[in-house]
């Protein structure tokens, strides 16, 4: 937002703090670099690459989950990995997002006969936006983005909303 | 000095000095030492590990920073591939194998392919052969332009990243202008290729190799050339000969040490037997001979490319073959040469319209098992070097 282009000189804006916040959030979305399967390469390598640049939305990978905001589930996830999966959400600090790419991911794919494929990762972690496709192209991952902004800096309105109704 | 030696050391009674052997470039013992005790340290490295190339674990015991051994734990990855291709009709099967190589998904469905086509005695159009070569090699450059993109950003070098991408995507949107997907083509099937090349595909591929070679040259100035990278790679992960053939490896690694294996010229399958080709073979073995073999392997697979888009001949793509396959009682084995290797399907038919067993010979399992093998002895940030020049894929490993 280049605000001081909108507003021009030596203007004042009053907003509230948390929406300030929520703002930056939605911008600059950190996710960890957390590629499980085959929607890793297209989620998470294209991304970064030049074609789709996600950099431009503030999108970012991060090595540690400690310093991410967003995971991307890009995989599929079975019970061994479940466990690594619930740990690095707990590890990531608030306030925290999961983007769920892939068949795989939201309900188990080509794979849901299997037994030891866990269906969906909605089972581990609660998730914020589901992506279908196997493998999702890039674009609709970059979809999926911009869904999670619009979640972000609406957050504080859902949550008045909320309030008010109940 | 092993703890058990230190333990050692301090119980000799008194009066007798302790006898320490010092390390290299250490002329006394520094003060406090025979009461210190080293332990070693049990790191797990992964499963998430922005540099494991997807799911893998590996336990390592270090003491320091030097690594006393290494154990890759699997199984992160296992979605029942093989089982699930039981309950799947022939055609289907592919669709599932393209996850396992996820990356160079065209060579899992070209061996299965052709082990499909052994057991119903399919013979396959000339055309459809020369297409199959050709998107292979289109797969292995893309492939291997990943391997070299993420191999430098794990030793921290970044930059090649972004350049090798633009690149792999010129490429996909060939892959995507003929088989319809990006990754998972189900292009090669049983009796032929789902479709010609489409009009706009031939320009497109004529485009990226005459751009293709100076893109290479960038990649040598950014990487080949780079110093930091040559002193991380150089002399790192030595797989001699002898090792490399008693782990099975195969494909650029096995090449690297020393062995000019390769399927496409040892027992040549669709077009390769009337290419012309080398086969880049490295000397001593380590993470830099590894590097440069996949370097020159995307020089070679670039003139193949061309090689088969001057020499594609006329004609049908797919064979006369059934709706419904079912393939005759029996077995057979068919290997190609993927980027990773020699990936095989060991298929077993038992009349019905679904496979009894598909076994998939997985290159990336041989190439990871010799970690154990060299990673000790190394330090610990060498390790990233090592897995990373082995190119190994989970999805194939784990299935
Ligand atoms: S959704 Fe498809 S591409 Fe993604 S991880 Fe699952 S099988 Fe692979």
């Amino acid at each position: 937002m280049a605000l001081d282009k909108l507003l021009g000189e030596n203007s004042v804006i009053f907003t509230k703090s948390e929406q300030l916040f929520d703002a930056a959030r939605a911008n600059s979305l950190w996710y960890l670099s957390y590629g499980i399967a085959c929607c890793a390469i297209e989620g998470l390598m294209s991304a970064g690459g030049p074609k789709f640049d996600y950099d431009r939305f503030g999108i970012f990978h991060r090595g540690s989950p400690r310093q991410a905001d967003v995971m991307i589930v890009a995989g599929t996830v079975n019970k061994k990995m479940a466990h690594a999966l619930r740990k690095l959400y707990d590890q990531m600090p608030e306030p925290k997002w999961v983007i769920a790419m892939g068949a795989c991911a939201c309900t188990g794919g080509p794979f849901r006969e299997y037994p030891n494929v866990v269906l969906g990762v909605d089972k581990i972690v609660p998730v914020d936006v589901y992506v279908p496709g196997c493998p999702p192209r890039p674009e609709s991952m970059q979809y999926g983005f911009m869904q999670l902004q619009d979640k972000i800096r609406n957050r504080r309105k859902e949550m008045a909303r909320e309030q008010r109704s109940a | 000095m092993t703890p058990e030696e230190l333990s050692q050391a301090r119980i000799t009674p008194e009066g007798e000095a302790p006898a320490i052997v010092l390390p290299k470039g250490l002329r006394r013992v520094p003060r406090g030492v025979d009461e210190l005790a080293t332990e070693h340290l049990i790191v797990n490295m992964g499963p998430q590990h922005p540099s494991t190339h997807g799911v893998l674990h590996i336990l390592l015991e270090l003491d320091g920073e030097e690594i006393i051994a290494a154990e890759a734990s699997l199984g992160y990855l296992h979605r029942g591939i093989e089982k699930l291709a039981e309950h799947r009709r022939y055609s289907a099967v592919g669709t599932l194998l393209d996850r396992a190589d996820y990356i160079s998904g065209i060579h899992t469905e070209l061996a299965l392919a052709q082990a499909t086509e052994q057991l119903m005695g399919i013979e396959v159009p000339e055309k459809a052969q020369w297409l199959r070569s050709l998107f292979s090699e289109i797969v292995r450059i893309a492939s291997h332009l990943i391997a070299i993109g993420t191999y430098g950003m794990d030793i921290g070098a970044m930059a090649p990243f972004l350049y090798i991408m633009r690149e792999r995507e010129a490429l996909l949107s060939v892959l995507e202008s003929v088989t319809g997907a990006r990754m998972m083509f189900n292009y090669v099937r049983p009796g032929g290729v789902l479709r010609d090349l489409t009009p706009e595909a031939e320009p497109l591929l004529r485009q990226f190799l005459k751009t293709f070679p100076g893109y290479l040259e960038e990649y040598h100035t950014l990487l080949t050339g780079n110093e930091i990278f040559q002193a991380r790679v150089k002399g790192v992960g030595v797989i001699d000969r002898a090792t490399a053939i008693a782990f099975g490896m195969s494909g650029p690694p096995l090449r690297a040490s020393g062995f000019g294996w390769d399927v496409r010229k040892e027992r040549p399958y669709a077009a390769y037997e009337q290419l012309r080709f080398d086969v880049p073979v490295g000397e001593s073995g380590d993470c830099w001979d590894r590097y440069l073999v996949r370097m020159e392997e995307m020089r070679i697979a670039a003139e193949l490319i061309e090689q088969c888009l001057d020499g594609m001949p006329e004609g049908d793509v797919m064979a006369k073959v059934p709706k419904v396959l079912k393939p005759p009682a029996g077995e057979a084995y068919s290997a190609v040469e993927s980027p990773r290797g020699e990936v095989g399907i060991h298929l077993v038919s038992d009349g019905t319209d679904t496979p009894y067993r598909v076994h998939l010979r997985a290159p990336s399992l041989m190439n990871l098992a010799v970690v154990d093998e060299v990673m000790p002895g190394h330090k610990i940030a060498d390790s990233v070097a090592i897995i990373g020049s082995l190119d190994i894929v989970l999805g194939e490993i784990d299935r």
